[in-house]
């Protein structure tokens, strides 16, 4: 007997914390003194309702406290605020302090996992790790080499582990979770391996997978219903992840899934972005591609596809449909409408309705961008919704073996996955960017599992004839197409941005500025050099009634590594040397967390 | 693609210890690390027999130089950084091919190396089993020779030799195709 009440209790705890657990999070991410999750919302706004901090007084802002992680390596991503504590994750290893706020930040818990250091060298570029996840109690790493770990949140115990890949195929990891109600959503990286990308749902209270959605591959791998499923309105029809394919190339076929993902509890849908099709020698594999390079939504709670959108087919880039999916509701044409906005690597930026999948606008987000003229929009061409590629900047047409030369934007896009911001006051979306440009050569590979499988030689410089900088900082009107401000920088920012009610959007430069501008105008309110450079992406947070903005400063990643030696065009002969902007002329590595408040 | 590899470990395996130079100094082309004694098939060789680069006058560069150009910025650009520059995460290997015996430079990337445990967890990969490396190990090495020490200078090379057809035969042997 006694069994069975323990039983039933255990039952009923189940229950109730099934039903609680999104609820959870989603009260913490209203309440805007905690910051709940790395995106700040489900939606990815990365808005704060916080505004004591405002336009008038940001200008006073000084360093409260700082942190130190004992980590020197790119560190991307945020602490979170859950109640009064702070979890600071560092890149590999990946070690999570729980910092006790009522206690300056005296280190209430770590957890150092254990893991093969041959994981680093398959990561491509960089150790970073984009940070943890909350919820129903419990801290959600996902470790470098895909395993992922259910800690308590009070006390750092492991409560469950789940192994999401395997590394030796050079499958890694360096994206959040996303828990979504009794779920815990997961992507992979490694599309520069050869790994088929997926999306995994684990139960959150047991760790045992629930669901696995595949990017590419037999409808019942991608979880597509080919009459219901739709792609601008069509159904995909049957086999649509392996009939863009030649042969078996799908099942090395890239899409990985290692960006942003958001949730609409309304719709009850999921998005995010698949990345590049594998290899980068487009000649290696003829079609489409599909499902790298889109833009998906699917149900939580069995990964059923309800439509996609393929932005780039068959790419010859390497642009990554992987960035952010901000959700928003805002009048169109005097009509409410539930869109998505999404700021590619291939230097488009979507708005989509994001519960049919209409595409609404899709403009370029720096004039630079010159491998397209632009994408299709009428909906009765048979080319809908696809962008015209321009001849010469086309590494496919052009062939192997040749260089196609000043492609814009380089590999890197116009933006990666460092996040934008939303404004509800302003209705414009800020935009952290690269003005970077190409030169593309690709030649034949051959796969070996685990080893990387390239297949290009790129070389990067400044976008020509502009500024002279690699990047910019933009506010763009999501509705109209439009940039509203750019503000030029001297390296790419590869650093999320925060927007507030006090009427100020903060972000990061890669020289380790935290800068603050005005919403409306983008000019400059504050500056304030930290140790390193910045790839972290700024939170804010509110304890005993004050606001805190904090920001992890470590250069690396990408950037650390593209930009460390200063980029030139080589096409410029030898006049432009001197050109070369160093990043290593400003800063060095590094690992720190700086909190900012205004003095009392 | 067996038979490149095995030739490669077993010329790591016994390693001279050739006397190393200092990246910093400036080099000349004279230093019998560098200057050409024979061609062979279109690369250029030492009197030691070690792999070297041979720049015209007029800037044009071996064939085996510049598809080292081209498969470095494939394979090792991500993380030792443009042009052999060096990165935030992975050494300057324009130094390291001059300041670094030639064996030993074959080793590391046969065989990976590791730093771990220090904040800055550093590891270079093993890439003994990846053709798309071994068979250009000597183009990679040439050409961050000839980046090191000024014969040429950042970026793509203007002009190259043609591809000769032993290279040619060697790399279609290597590839497996
Ligand atoms: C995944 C990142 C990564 C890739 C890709 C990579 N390396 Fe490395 N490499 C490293 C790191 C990190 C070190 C430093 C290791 C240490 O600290 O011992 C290193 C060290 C080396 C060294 C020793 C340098 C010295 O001065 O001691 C050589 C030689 C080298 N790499 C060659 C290459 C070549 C050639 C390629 C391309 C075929 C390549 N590496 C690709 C990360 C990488």
């Amino acid at each position: 007997m006694k069994t069975l009440t323990l039983l039933t209790s255990g039952v009923a705890l189940f229950a109730a914390s099934f039903a609680s657990a999104n609820e959870d999070l989603m009260t913490r991410m209203d309440d805007a003194s905690q910051w709940a999750i790395q995106t700040g919302d489900y939606a990815n706004q990365r808005y704060s309702e916080l505004d004591s901090i405002n336009r008038e007084n940001v200008g006073d802002l000084q360093v409260a406290w700082t942190f130190s992680t004992g980590v020197l390596r790119g560190h991307e991503g945020s602490p979170l605020v859950v109640g009064d504590t702070m979890f600071v994750h560092t890149p590999f290893p990946n070690i999570v302090y729980a910092l006790d706020l009522n206690e300056d930040g005296k280190i209430k818990w770590r957890y150092e996992p254990k893991q093969d250091p041959n994981v680093i060298p398959v990561m491509c570029c960089d150790t970073v790790y984009r940070g943890v996840a909350y919820a129903d109690g419990k801290i959600f790493l996902h470790q470098a080499d895909t395993k992922v770990v259910a800690l308590d949140s009070e006390t750092g115990e492991v409560l469950w582990e789940a192994v999401n890949g395997d590394p030796s195929k050079g499958e890694t990891n360096t994206a959040t979770v996303l828990p979504v109600k009794d779920k815990v959503i997961v992507g992979i990286s490694g599309g520069e391996f050869g790994v088929r990308g997926h999306v995994t749902a684990y139960n959150m209270e047991t760790g045992e997978q629930e669901w696995r959605a595949y990017s590419m591959g037999p409808d019942e791998e991608i979880l597509v219903d080919p009459e219901n499923t739709t792609h601008l309105g069509e159904p995909v029809g049957e086999n649509s992840g392996t009939n863009t394919w030649e042969g078996d190339q799908w099942m090395i076929g890239g899409g990985t899934t290692w960006g942003w993902y958001s949730y609409d509890p309304e719709a009850d849908l999921i998005y995010y972005g698949t990345g590049n099709p594998s290899t980068w020698n487009p000649a290696q594999r003829p079609g489409d591609n599909r499902w790298s390079m889109t833009i998906m939504a699917r149900d939580p709670d069995d990964g059923m596809a309800k439509w996609f959108y393929q932005m780039t087919p068959h790419d010859e880039w390497d642009f990554d449909g992987v960035n952010e999916m901000i959700l928003t509701d805002q009048e169109v044409d005097g009509e409410a409408r539930k869109l998505l906005t999404h700021f590619d690597r291939n230097g488009l930026a979507y708005t989509m309705d994001r519960l049919t999948g209409e595409l609404m606008v899709a403009e370029k987000f720096d004039a630079a961008v010159n491998w397209t003229t632009g994408v299709d929009m009428d909906p009765e061409s048979e080319n809908y919704g696809r962008p015209a590629v321009v001849a010469e900047y086309s590494t496919e047409q052009n062939g192997e073996d040749v260089n196609s030369t000043g492609i814009c934007p380089a590999a890197l896009g116009t933006k990666d996955q460092q996040p934008a911001s939303y404004s509800p006051k302003t209705e414009l979306f800020y935009v952290p960017t690269n003005h970077v440009c190409m030169d593309y050569e690709p030649f034949r590979v051959s796969y070996t599992a685990g080893q990387p499988y390239v297949g290009a030689t790129l070389a990067m410089y400044p976008a020509p004839e502009s500024h002279g900088g690699m990047g910019n900082f933009i506010a763009w009107d999501n509705i109209n197409g439009e940039i509203k401000w750019s503000i030029p920088e001297q390296f790419s920012v590869w650093s999320g941005a925060l927007a507030t009610a006090g009427d100020v959007v903060f972000y990061g430069t890669l020289e380790g500025y935290l800068k603050a501008v005005d919403s409306e105008t983008g000019d400059e309110l504050y500056r304030f050099k930290t140790p390193s450079g910045i790839i972290g992406n700024v939170m804010t947070y509110e304890h005993d009634g004050k606001q805190y903005v904090g920001i992890l400063s470590g250069v690396g990643g990408w950037a650390g590594i593209g930009l460390a030696a200063g980029l030139t065009n080589p096409n410029d002969g030898l006049g432009a040397v001197g050109g070369y902007s160093a990043l290593s002329d400003y800063t060095a590595l590094g690992g720190q967390l700086t909190v900012f408040a205004i003095p009392d | 693609m067996t038979r490149p590899i095995s030739l490669l470990l077993a010329a790591a395996a016994c390693a001279l210890s050739a006397s190393a130079l200092s990246a910093a100094d400036a080099v000349s082309m004279d230093d019998p690390n560098i200057a050409v004694d024979y061609e062979e098939g279109g690369r250029y060789y030492t009197e030691d027999g070690i792999p070297t680069f041979n720049v015209a006058e007029d800037g044009t560069v071996d064939w085996p130089t510049f598809s080292g150009f081209r498969r470095y910025h494939a394979e090792c650009h991500v993380c030792h950084g443009p042009d052999g520059e060096g990165s935030t995460y992975a050494p300057a290997l324009k130094n390291s091919a001059l300041e670094m015996d030639y064996y030993d430079f074959v080793d590391v990337v046969v065989n990976g190396r590791q730093k771990v445990g220090a904040a800055d967890n550093s590891v270079m990969p093993a890439f003994g089993t990846n053709p798309n490396v071994m068979c250009y190990l000597d183009d990679i090495y040439t050409y961050l020779k000839a980046h090191g020490s000024g014969a040429i200078g950042r970026g793509r090379p203007a002009q190259k030799e043609a591809k000769s057809d032993t290279f040619s035969e060697m790399e279609d042997a290597c590839m497996g195709s």
